[in-house]
């Protein structure tokens, strides 16, 4: 199927789709991080997860608003304070919902299921009633607009970048708070022991509701980045969801390390096979290839090892 | 003229019955009867032009409206209700239908098609609707389409759609496919010598169709067709495919995207540096108008082309009257694409057929519908085809970065409806 192009014209290509590749691996874990803390720190399946990052999208966009209409001198850099001011409006939502659902929830995981779904839908019709129920369009300042140039065909799409640092810092922040930070090793001692873990003096439930403020909140930075991206609608969440849950699972749900690997190989297995043949085939594919290995390793690729 | 003629006569069983009844009864009774007699006379004038028992009075016909106005399709069905209740309280200013002020019973088919199926279900059987304007895809139309059939409803389907139907009880104001394909792709090779074509769909009926039909004329004209792709509606990563069009180096990228997708496809188009004010690549699409360009951003979608039969920026009067009105009546930040106007062509078609056929009967409105012209349509002048579907110009909007089109070319004639193409299949 190449024997058409010239060689350069291949070596770029694959170079770009490397790129491509890198880009949706960054999307997937910002998606996925702040399911799997919740998900594998609480067992709590949260289905408003896309629901919170459109939260972050649309205060993004009020933001985005905001600048434009009273400091446009400094429109450029609003998009820093729209990520800020969208991590604190998911994550005290969050912090809300935790005190005022979740908690009653605990150990009756169907029920968290039902009632975060239901979560979802009074979610997306608050959105539909507040925003209406066209989509809103972003305004992204020009910085982040456009790609660096490198060759004739090599190009790297400046928001494509931004969303990959944006991941790497993410991603390094929570782990240094899981592995170093003192709340994380009670998160983690609560996970493996949650009665031991309240006899040893950890509030148990004050670690819950951070846990959860700050898995929404992650969820709100990743939608205010996926403004880039993507759409900004009150169901736009519901396009993330199924690819989040997928990676969440497939990683292995108590393990962030295994998120990330998870986030990876579908990520790469899915824009390689774009290329080789068509978008629809390469989603059933790689779903096909989830399917096989979790029946083979219904755990997840990464698992943590825990006496019972 | 009939109908007044009517009023004032009752029919011969019921007065007979009447009078040897007032004979035998006292003066109290004789004025209940003569009171009942009324109703009986307002009934029947009714009736005359209603035989089959719809919702009609004197003063009122009541007509349903079927669109989602919540779930994923409330974004786009949204623009069609604002348009049919426009064209309601219109034609109830200027008097109504027959004489006939036009009530509307709006139920929500909430994104979800069996859902339509039975609100439809709901409006025919029940509420006894002269007409129901709804239904924006596909999916929607061929959920209630039975239930149509069966209860004989009239149904007036505003989007552009993929053809291969043709229904008694169905008036398809929106183009069907080869209306708005063929033109565009002869457009894009006469006027900008377009040679080869990369066709780019989301995943389901109408894209594919619709690139069914674009191929084959494509390939019938001898040019060629050097990628076809279609994604999950939904989908949201695209730089897989926009490496596969570098690749390629297509002269026209033809794009069917539809949804949420179209945001994510545009924005990563022009991060990945594909310039489309440039000559090369041209984006043509069939499915982005004036109000999905809102949620896309007019900078990302600035330089495309579109190819449909309306654009809110055309400028004979109709149109200008109708855009005025439009944002009088819902804002004038609001934005009106090619279904909104084809939403509001269903309303003042079934008005003018009512009127020919002088009468509400479902059989005798469609017996009356082939020929019924509309000189005042936002679009300019359409006409119903015996096949249901409407003459129509097609033309070529040229996206501007503030969201709206410039319409650069338009169809000398109109263009035939022909939702079974031959050779097309």
């Amino acid at each position: 199927m190449f024997a058409e192009y010239s060689t350069s014209d291949l070596l770029s290509i694959f170079a770009m789709q490397g790129v491509a590749g890198l880009i949706l691996f960054s999307v997937f874990v910002l998606m996925a991080l702040g399911l799997a803390i919740i998900f594998g720190q609480m067992g709590v399946i949260n289905m408003a997860h896309g629901e919170f990052m459109i939260l972050g999208a649309y205060v993004t966009y009020l933001t985005s608003h905001v600048f434009s209409t009273y400091l446009p001198s400094l429109f450029s850099f609003y998009f820093i304070l729209a990520m800020i001011l969208a991590f604190i409006a998911a994550g005290a939502l969050g912090a809300l919902v935790e005190w005022a659902i979740i908690r009653h929830l605990y150990n009756r995981p169907l029920d968290t299921l039902l009632a975060t779904w239901g979560l979802s839908l009074i979610l997306q019709q608050t959105y539909r009633s507040i925003f209406g129920a066209r989509e809103v369009g972003v305004t992204l300042p020009d910085w982040l607009m456009g790609s660096v140039h490198l060759s004739e065909t090599i190009e790297l799409p400046i928001n494509g970048l931004f969303v990959m640092l944006l991941a790497l810092g993410i991603s390094t922040a929570v782990g240094i708070l899981m592995y170093r930070s003192r709340w994380g090793i009670q998160v983690r001692a609560v996970v493996q022991n949650r009665p031991m873990a309240g006899a040893v003096g950890i509030n148990t439930a004050k670690v819950d509701r951070i846990t959860f403020a700050l898995g929404c909140g992650i969820a709100g930075v990743a939608g205010s980045a996926f403004t880039m991206i993507g759409s900004t609608g009150p169901t736009s969440g519901q396009l993330y969801i199924v690819d989040t849950f997928l990676v969440v699972v497939f990683g292995g749900a108590t393990s962030l390390l295994g998120t990330i690997a998870s986030a990876f190989s579908i990520s790469q297995a899915q824009s390689t096979m774009e290329f080789f043949m068509s978008g629809s085939m390469a989603k059933v594919l790689t779903l096909l290839f989830v399917v096989l290995i979790l029946m083979l390793r219904p755990q997840g690729l990464f698992t943590l090892k825990v006496r019972r | 003229m009939k109908t007044l003629f009517f009023n004032g006569t009752i029919p011969e069983s019921a007065s007979a019955k009447k009078h040897s009844l007032a004979k035998s009864l006292s003066w109290k009774t004789c004025l209940l009867t003569l009171a009942a007699s009324f109703a009986f006379s307002a009934a029947h004038a009714a009736d005359s032009v209603n035989t089959t028992g719809l919702a009609v009075t004197d003063k009122t016909v009541k007509v349903g409206i079927l669109h989602s106005a919540t779930g994923t399709m409330a974004i786009s069905e949204t623009g069609s209700i604002q348009a049919e209740k426009l064209a309601i309280e219109q034609i109830n200013a200027m008097g109504g239908v027959l004489g006939r002020k036009i009530e509307f019973i709006q139920e929500d088919g909430a994104s979800d098609w069996p859902t339509f199926a039975e609100k439809s279900k709901k409006l025919l059987v029940n509420d006894k609707v002269a007409a129901v304007f709804g239904c924006w895809t596909s999916a929607s139309r061929k959920a209630v389409l039975p239930v149509f059939e069966q209860y004989n409803g009239m149904l007036y389907y505003p989007t552009f759609y993929e053809g291969l139907e043709q229904s008694p009880n169905v008036i398809y104001t929106g183009q069907e496919a080869t209306q708005q394909i063929l033109a565009g792709i002869d457009w894009v090779t006469s006027a900008k010598g377009a040679k080869t074509f990369y066709l780019l769909g989301s995943d389901y009926i109408w894209p594919r169709t619709s690139n069914k039909i674009a191929r084959k004329h494509i390939e019938m004209k001898g040019l060629k067709v050097v990628g076809e792709e279609y994604y999950p509606l939904g989908h949201t990563q695209f730089n897989s495919v926009i490496n596969k069009i570098k690749l390629t180096k297509p002269d026209v990228i033809f794009a069917s995207v539809v949804g949420g997708s179209n945001v994510a496809f545009y924005k990563q188009l022009k991060a990945a540096g594909i310039d489309m004010t440039k000559e090369k690549p041209l984006l043509l699409t069939i499915s982005v108008t004036e109000d999905e360009v809102l949620g896309i951003g007019g900078e990302n979608m600035q330089g495309a082309f579109a190819s449909m039969k309306y654009f809110q920026s055309l400028t004979n009067d109709n149109n200008k009257k109708f855009v005025e009105a439009f944002k009088a009546r819902w804002g004038k930040d609001v934005v009106i694409g090619d279904v909104t106007q084809a939403a509001y062509l269903g309303a003042w078609l079934w008005k003018a057929a009512v009127e020919k056929a002088g009468s509400f009967d479902i059989d005798k409105v469609r017996a009356a519908s082939p020929g019924i012209e509309l000189k005042t349509a936002p679009e300019g002048y359409v006409k119903v085809h015996p096949n249901h579907h409407l003459w129509s110009k097609t033309r070529i909007g040229h996206a501007r970065p503030d969201g709206q089109y410039d319409v650069i070319f338009e169809t000398k004639d109109l263009i035939e409806p022909n939702p079974f193409p031959k050779g097309y299949q």
